[in-house]
């Protein structure tokens, strides 16, 4: 059963995954830059609120929840299965799978809120 | 998925090679950043909010605890990165044979201790 909001196909999850994490590679290391040299508050607080920046948060954020979204999936239908824990496993993988959505929504939301200055 | 074939590999009656320990700790560390996340959010939430929360942030990650959960967490992600960067080179063709795959495991398990040994010595 093909539960999920990205793959469509095998290769667009595969495509997603690489870029999503290519993405978040180069965020961790722009923010990793700005926080080792100078970890004020005033150099964070200006460094993160730029436009560009508040951009990047956002991608990174949207890129992390395409990436959460496939990984756990893949180990889900890994695992998670009639397989291992019999008719059990596809209702269990599932809720895992609707638990993990809401998770990932409320990471959305609470992420634009804090990149944007709403909270 | 449910064609009935049986499915005869136990992995628990296998030694396994150290790619497969690799591999497996990509997906276990992969799952356990997802409520480090959550902590990332938060920290972030509170390093942004004001000069205050960010004191408290200051504050909270300055216990001798705190920080040793925090260098575990830092070093949970970088091997998650890391393991990544791995994946990415062997998905552009490099060292996709087995000795390949081992010499990999063996330069991803030593960059992940020199980042265990460069975030200890930044946060400490």
């Amino acid at each position: 059963m093909n539960v999920t909001v990205f793959n469509r196909s095998g290769i667009s999850d595969w495509i997603l995954q690489r870029a999503s994490s290519v993405i978040m590679l180069a965020y961790s290391l722009t923010v990793a830059s700005a926080v080792i040299p100078d970890t004020s508050y005033e150099a964070w607080s200006v460094f993160m609120t730029q436009t560009w920046m508040r951009g990047f948060s956002t991608l990174a954020l949207l890129a992390m929840i395409a990436h959460s979204w496939i990984g756990v999936w893949a180990v889900l239908t890994d695992y998670v299965t009639v397989r291992m824990l019999g008719s059990l496993g596809e209702r269990l993988r599932l809720f895992l799978l609707v638990l993990m959505g809401i998770l990932l929504l409320v990471y959305l939301l609470w992420g634009v809120f804090i990149i944007w200055g709403f909270i | 998925m449910k064609d009935g074939r049986p499915v005869n590999l136990d992995i628990s009656t296998m030694k396994l090679p150290i790619t497969a320990w690799a591999s497996i700790s990509h997906r276990v560390s992969g799952i356990l950043t997802i409520p480090i996340f959550a902590l990332f959010l938060w920290a972030l939430q509170l390093s942004l909010e004001s000069k205050e929360s960010f004191q408290i942030l200051q504050e909270n990650f300055s216990a001798p605890l705190a920080k040793v959960f925090i260098i575990l967490v830092l070093t949970v992600y970088s091997y998650h990165l890391l393991a990544g960067i791995k994946h990415l080179i062997m998905d552009l063709g490099y060292g996709e044979t087995f000795e390949g795959g081992v010499i990999g495991a063996k330069l991803l398990f030593a960059c992940t201790g020199i980042s265990f040994i460069l975030i200890s010595w930044w946060l400490w």
